[in-house]
C-alpha cells in the first residue's frame, strides 16, 4: 500500500518534519530528526527510481483529484534521477552538517537551520516530482525563501548581502516564470504540465505562446546563474555557512536545469522551438560564454570559496549547452553532467569545509602545507580537482567526451573549441589549490592541525569515491541519462 | 498612552469584534468569499493594533513568542496532518472524502480543518514579523 504513495511521501515527510523540528527547539533532537528525514528521502526516491525503471511513468493525483484537473505528481526517468540526486546529497550532507553547523552558527539557532533545510528540501524535492506548472512555482518558491535564510546564516556579515541580491535576483526569475505560466494559461487554460505538452506545441505559432517561452527561460535562467544572469551566485556561495554551501551547489542549480529542460523538452516539445526560432542558438552560445567567462573569472580569485562558485557557473554552461543541442546525446551529456557535477562540486565545497573547519579561513594561504597536515582531505580535493578538469577516470571525463561526440554530431567546432578550453582554465584554477596544498611550506607561526573528525571525512571519501567510481564504469548513470533524453525527445518526433 | 483614553476604550472595544469577524471570515470560507489566509491576517491585525496602542512589550506579554512559535508550526502540521490522515483512511494525500462517513461531508470537514491550519499560521506569520519589525532597535535603547 505504501509503496502506491511514494510519491506523495516524498514531499510530504520532509515537509512534516520541518514543524516538528521548529517545536522541538533543540539542536541535537533536530540534527537526528533531519539526518533521519532526508535518509528516509533517499529511500522513498530510490524506490520511486525503481519502480520508474520498473513501470514507467507513475502519476499520482493529489486528493485523488484526476489530473488535468487536480495536481498530479509525476515521475518519470528524469524526474526520478533528480530526486536521487538532491535527496542523496542531503544524505551525505547531514552528517557533515552535525560538526560544520555546532562552529559556523550560533547554538540557539541550530535548530532554526534545520527547519530552513528541510524545507529546502522540500522544496528542490517538490520541484523535481511536481507534474504541474503552478506547483511547481510554489515549489520554487518555498526552496528559494528558504535558501535566503540558509545563505544569511552565514557568519560573514556579507552573507547578508549576498542573501538580500539573491533574494531579489531569485525573486525577479519566480515572478518572470509565473508571468510565462500565466501567458501559457490564458492560450491554453491548462496548467498540468502533460496537458500543456498535448496543446502548446501546435499553438508555437501565437505571439503569446513565444512571449511565455521567452519569460520561463529568462526567468529560470536567473535562477540556475546562466551567464550573464549569474551575479547572485558567487557572494551566495562563498558567503553562506559551507554545509548550505555544498548543498545548494549540488543541488539547487541542477534543480533549476530540470526545469528549464522539462519546459523546453515537455512543455514546448523540444524539437520544434529549436529548429525554428533562435532559441538553441541563444543557450549555446549563452552556455558556452558562460563556460569561457565564468572559468576566466574563477582563475583570478584570491578566494577559494568564490573560485569553486565561480566554476560552478563555468560548470553549468557544460549543462546548458549539452541541452541546445537537441539531440539526445547532447541531452543525455547534459542530464549525466547533473549528476556529476552535483558529486564532484559537493566533494570538493566538502573538502574545503574539512580544511576551513580546522584551519578557519579559505584563503590560499590558509590552505599551505595542508597537504601533509589533511592527507585524506587533500586527497579528495585532488580528486575533486581531476574530475572538474574532465581526466579520464573521472566523472567530469564522461561528460566531456559525451558533450563532444554531440558537438562533432551538431558539426559546433566552436563549441568542440570551447570545452576543450574550459578544461584548460579548469586546470588553472585548480593547479593554484593543488599548488597552496602540496607544494608551498608550511607557514612558520601554523600551530599543528589535525584531520577532519571521521563525521566528516567519511561522507567526504564517499563523494571522492564516487567521483572516481562512476568515472571508471559509468554505465549506471549515463544509462539513465541516455534513456530519460530518448524519453523526452522521442516523446514528441 | 495613559492619557489617549477615547484610543485605548475604542480599540479595547474594537478588538474582539476583529477577532470575531476573523472566525467569520475563516469559518464562512467554504460560502462566501473568505478562508485562511485572509482570516489569519484579519486575526493577527487585532494583535498588531493592541500593540500600536499599548506598546509591544505589553503585547508581547499576551502572545509571547514561544506561543506564537507553536501555533506557527502547529497550522503547517495540521494542514499536512490532515492530509496524511487521508492518506491512512485510504484515499491519496490530501484526499478528504474519506474523512468522514459520506463523502461531501468529509470534504466539508477536510477543507474547515485545512484552512483552520493555515489561518493558524497566517496569523502567528503576521504577529511574529510585526513584532520583529516593531522591536528592532527596542533593545538596544533599552525600553
Amino acid at each position: 500500500m505504501i509503496s502506491a504513495h511514494l510519491p506523495a511521501l516524498q514531499v510530504v515527510v520532509p515537509l512534516l518534519a520541518a514543524p516538528v523540528c521548529l517545536l522541538l527547539r533543540n539542536r541535537h533532537a533536530a540534527w537526528l530528526l533531519a539526518a533521519l528525514v532526508t535518509w528516509a528521502t533517499f529511500i522513498i526516491a530510490l524506490g520511486l527510481l525503481a519502480q520508474v525503471a520498473d513501470r514507467g511513468t507513475i502519476s499520482y493525483a493529489i486528493g485523488d483529484w484526476a489530473p488535468p484537473w487536480g495536481i498530479e505528481y509525476r515521475v518519470d526517468l528524469f524526474g526520478a534521477l533528480v530526486l536521487v540526486i538532491v535527496s542523496g546529497i542531503g544524505s551525505l550532507v547531514m552528517p557533515f552538517a552535525r560538526i560544520n553547523v555546532e562552529r559556523e552558527i550560533p547554538a540557539e539557532r541550530i535548530y532554526l537551520f534545520y527547519v530552513m533545510y528541510l524545507l529546502c528540501l522540500t522544496g528542490l524535492l517538490g520541484i523535481a516530482i511536481t507534474g504541474d506548472a503552478f506547483n511547481l512555482f510554489v515549489f520554487l518558491e518555498i526552496s528559494s525563501l528558504s535558501s535566503y535564510v540558509l545563505i544569511s546564516l552565514g557568519h560573514d556579515r556579507r552573507a547578508l548581502t549576498a542573501a538580500l541580491r539573491y533574494l531579489i535576483m531569485g525573486t525577479l526569475g519566480a515572478t518572470f516564470y509565473v508571468i510565462g505560466i500565466g501567458l501559457l494559461y490564458m492560450v491554453t487554460g491548462t496548467l498540468n504540465m502533460a496537458d500543456l505538452a498535448q496543446r502548446v506545441p501546435d499553438l508555437l505559432h501565437l505571439r503569446t505562446v513565444e512571449a511565455a517561452l521567452a519569460f520561463l527561460i529568462v526567468g529560470i535562467s536567473l535562477k540556475l546563474a546562466l551567464f550573464p544572469l549569474h551575479l547572485w551566485l558567487p557572494n551566495a556561495y562563498a558567503f553562506a555557512p559551507t554545509t548550505v554551501t555544498i548543498f545548494l551547489a549540488a543541488t539547487a542549480t541542477k534543480v533549476s536545469v530540470y526545469v528549464i529542460i522539462r519546459i523546453i523538452y515537455t512543455v514546448y516539445g523540444g524539437a520544434p522551438i529549436f529548429r525554428e526560432g533562435i532559441l538553441n542558438e541563444a543557450l549555446m552560445g549563452l552556455g558556452m560564454l558562460s563556460m569561457v567567462a565564468a572559468g576566466l573569472v574563477a582563475i583570478y580569485q584570491s578566494n577559494v570559496k568564490r573560485l569553486l562558485a565561480y566554476s560552478s557557473v563555468s560548470q553549468i554552461g557544460y549543462m546548458v549547452l549539452g541541452l541546445s543541442f537537441g539531440s539526445v546525446i547532447g541531452l543525455a551529456a547534459g542530464i549525466v553532467h547533473l549528476f556529476n557535477h552535483a558529486i564532484m562540486k559537493a566533494a570538493l565545497f566538502m573538502a574545503l569545509g574539512c580544511a576551513t573547519q580546522q584551519v578557519r579561513a579559505v584563503s590560499f594561504d590558509d590552505l599551505a602545507g595542508l597537504g601533509r597536515q589533511m592527507p585524506v582531505t587533500m586527497g579528495a580535493l585532488v580528486v575533486g580537482a581531476l574530475s572538474l578538469i574532465g581526466l579520464p577516470l573521472t566523472v567530469g571525463f564522461v561528460t566531456k567526451w559525451y558533450l563532444i561526440q554531440a558537438a562533432l554530431q551538431d558539426g559546433a567546432w566552436l563549441a568542440v573549441i570551447v570545452i576543450l578550453a574550459s578544461g584548460l582554465f579548469a586546470v588553472v584554477y585548480t593547479w593554484r589549490i593543488v599548488e597552496a596544498a602540496y607544494f608551498r611550506p608550511l607557514p612558520e607561526d601554523r600551530e599543528e592541525v589535525r584531520e577532519a573528525p571521521l563525521g566528516m571525512l567519511i561522507p567526504l571519501v564517499i563523494l571522492a569515491g564516487a567521483c572516481v567510481v562512476f568515472g571508471i564504469g559509468a554505465t549506471w548513470p549515463m544509462d539513465l541519462a541516455l534513456a530519460a533524453a530518448e524519453s523526452l525527445i522521442g516523446a514528441r518526433p | 498612552m495613559k492619557h489617549k483614553a477615547v484610543l485605548r476604550v475604542s480599540s479595547k472595544l474594537l478588538m474582539p469584534p476583529i477577532m470575531l469577524f476573523a472566525l467569520y471570515v475563516q469559518f464562512h470560507g467554504d460560502f462566501g468569499p473568505g478562508g485562511g489566509f485572509q482570516a489569519g491576517v484579519i486575526f493577527a491585525s487585532a494583535f498588531i493594533l493592541y500593540a500600536l496602542l499599548f506598546g509591544v512589550n505589553q503585547a508581547r506579554r499576551v502572545a509571547p513568542a514561544g506561543v506564537i512559535r507553536t501555533t506557527l508550526a502547529l497550522g503547517v502540521l495540521l494542514y499536512a496532518g490532515t492530509g496524511v490522515v487521508g492518506l491512512l483512511l485510504g484515499g491519496n494525500y490530501l484526499n478528504y472524502s474519506v474523512l468522514a462517513h459520506d463523502q461531501v461531508h468529509g470534504q466539508h470537514l477536510g477543507i474547515l480543518i485545512i484552512e483552520f491550519g493555515v489561518g493558524m499560521t497566517v496569523a502567528s506569520a503576521m504577529i511574529t514579523i510585526f513584532f520583529i519589525f516593531a522591536g528592532r532597535g527596542r533593545d538596544e535603547r533599552g525600553e
